[in-house]
């Protein structure tokens, strides 16, 4: 599933705070051969909102859907980070000087590049203001190469 | 001591006709001028003349909590607004609350049933007493307010709240009786620790009337051994007057003065009266209530009555420490609750799906509870902070309806239980 819109269809799942339920979650996980590129955890007192970049987001989100897990699908931006010191602070730089707000993210460092995966209120702006500056971001396709 | 001995101490014999000629005078005035009793009457097919000893009592129809409610707000008086001095209100069940209101004799013979009761535990015009009931709406600060003023007691209307500034004013002014939850003077026991205050070693404290929640002999015996506080139970609804009935210095029972009380004793299932002795739900016909009548009024809580004579010398019928309730109600930090109240307030809100769960626990002396909801899935964000926003609105009507404090857990969809047949939505895990 190849666009070059630079946004990724992330999922979001929600988690009842409770001893098992991630594992319980991450068992339909499996069971739906529902492979996870990266995945961030974020929690309240009673729950968590588990979040991760899969292979398939649409195949994904109607298996999950079929498994009564109540999933919703966002979409973020990959922003690929060069492996060195310094890296994440050009793009971060680049959201400031634009005025776009992160409301949060997560990143992936894998064998060739890291990425950071991030949601901001207005993605559209974001991916152009990002690739006007010469930030290279992921397209979904990428996710599947690996990185 | 006796406030009142030739009442307090009258003759079972003599106590049981002027209960009966009462009885008698109410029905009749009631069925002659009070729409509402009459047609209730009708209804079950009984009239005044059926009414010929007090155990006829038992003739007479019920009256629910439910009629206050439908009859909201004034529909249940038979005192006009110019005879009527006072309202109190508690939460309803349904977002509609109840009303009850007092005549200046309501008020009076109110007064005089708790000026009774302070008496009957040895407090009196040497006490300095600080109530620490919630003031307005509530009976129970007014109440005992004025009660302890009848006795001449120095009244310190603490209210509820500031717990350090009550321990303080109670060292400062030497409060020498207080009333209140029986949690919350466990709660200032902990509290005053802290402050480096010992109730026994640094105040003059030594009385508590407590009460508007269940408490048991155990927590008595805490009371007492760990602060030094003899501990009486106080009793009474807002439907009666508020709390007015205690026990006396024996701690046998609460006394509940003949003269203004008939209690009857029942089967909640049946409606048929039980043996003296017998545990069941308590009825109470209000012999002496003006602005709102209250005739075998279901108070659903459960006891028993004895009728034996006090070692005090009161002859008055003592009930037993309440065991239970007949029906779901719940009393958390001294405020009652009803289920129904939390899934109304919960039925408004659109993001909800509808399953719910209470959980009662006490932590230290107070009891917490908390309201597990579940989440329609479209009321799913994947932001925190919006999800933490719709708690915190559900947490803000849930103190709006029942004017107490309750947590909130959301849950995803299908997480709670499913019940068929009767729903078992409460899980109460205090030990009391």
């Amino acid at each position: 599933m190849m666009s070059d819109d630079g946004l990724i269809t992330q999922l979001s799942i929600f988690v009842n705070n409770e001893p098992g339920r991630l594992a319980y979650i991450a068992s339909v996980l499996k069971d739906c051969g529902i492979n996870m590129h990266a995945f961030n955890l974020a929690e309240s007192a009673d729950f968590g909102i588990l979040r991760a970049v899969v292979d398939d987001p649409e195949g994904s989100y109607s298996k999950l859907k079929a498994k009564g897990i109540i999933v919703k699908k966002t979409e973020v931006i990959g922003v690929l980070i060069e492996d060195t010191p310094g890296a994440l602070f050009k793009a971060a730089d680049v959201f400031g000087k634009a005025g776009i707000n992160i409301e949060y993210g997560y990143a992936y460092s894998g064998k060739k590049a890291s990425v950071f995966y991030i949601r901001v209120s207005d993605p559209g702006k974001a991916v152009e203001v990002l690739r006007q500056n010469g930030v290279r971001i992921m397209s979904s396709g990428e996710i599947r190469w690996g990185i | 001591m006796f406030w009142n001995t030739k009442l307090e101490c009258m003759p079972k014999e003599d106590l049981r006709s002027l209960q009966y000629r009462e009885l008698k005078s109410l029905v009749n005035n009631l069925y002659s001028f009070n729409k509402f009793y009459h047609d209730r009457m009708k209804a079950q097919n009984v009239h005044p003349d059926d009414i010929c000893s007090l155990s006829d009592a038992s003739k007479l129809p019920f009256m629910y909590k439910q009629d206050l409610r439908d009859n909201y707000p004034t529909g249940m008086f038979t005192a006009s607004n110019s005879e009527v001095v006072r309202y109190h209100v508690s939460s309803g069940t349904t977002g509609k609350p109840t009303l009850v209101g007092y005549t200046r004799n309501d008020l009076e013979y109110w007064t005089e049933a708790l000026a009774r009761s302070l008496t009957s535990v040895g407090i009196g015009n040497n006490d300095t007493m600080q109530i620490s009931y919630g003031y307005g709406l509530f009976t129970g600060g007014l109440g005992l307010h004025y009660g302890a003023e009848r006795v001449g007691a120095t009244v310190l209307p603490a209210g509820t709240g500031s717990t350090e500034r009550q321990i303080e004013l109670i060292k400062d002014l030497d409060v020498t009786a207080i009333a209140c939850t029986p949690s919350y003077l466990v709660h200032m026991g902990g509290v005053a620790k802290k402050m480096g205050i010992d109730f026994r070693r640094d105040t003059s404290l030594r009385k508590a009337v407590l009460g508007a929640e269940p408490w048991s002999e155990s927590m008595r015996n805490h009371i007492e051994s760990e602060m030094g506080i003899k501990a009486y139970d106080i009793y009474g609804t807002s439907e009666m007057a508020g709390p007015m009935f205690t026990e006396c210095e024996e701690r046998n029972g609460v006394h509940m003065a003949g003269d203004i009380v008939y209690c009857e004793i029942i089967d909640p299932d049946t409606g048929e009266n039980l043996e003296s002795g017998q545990k069941g739900e308590l009825v109470v016909t209000m012999l002496k209530k003006e602005a709102m009548p209250m005739i075998r009024y279901r108070i659903r809580d459960i006891t028993s009555i004895d009728e034996e004579e006090c070692a005090c010398g009161r002859t008055s019928p003592r009930i037993s420490r309440i065991s239970g309730r007949s029906d779901d109600m719940l009393i958390i930090r001294g405020i009652n609750v009803f289920p129904s109240q939390i899934e109304y307030t919960l039925m408004q809100i659109p993001q909800l799906a509808g399953h719910y769960m209470i959980i009662v626990t006490r932590e230290g002396a107070l009891d917490r509870m908390v309201v597990q909801v579940e989440i329609k899935e479209d009321a799913f964000s994947d932001k925190v902070e919006d999800m933490n926003r719709l708690r915190a609105y559900v947490e803000t009507q849930l103190k709006k309806y029942l004017n107490i404090a309750a947590e909130v857990e959301l849950k995803a969809p299908g997480e709670l239980p499913r019940f068929e047949g009767k729903a078992k939505r409460v899980v109460d895990k205090r030990v009391i």
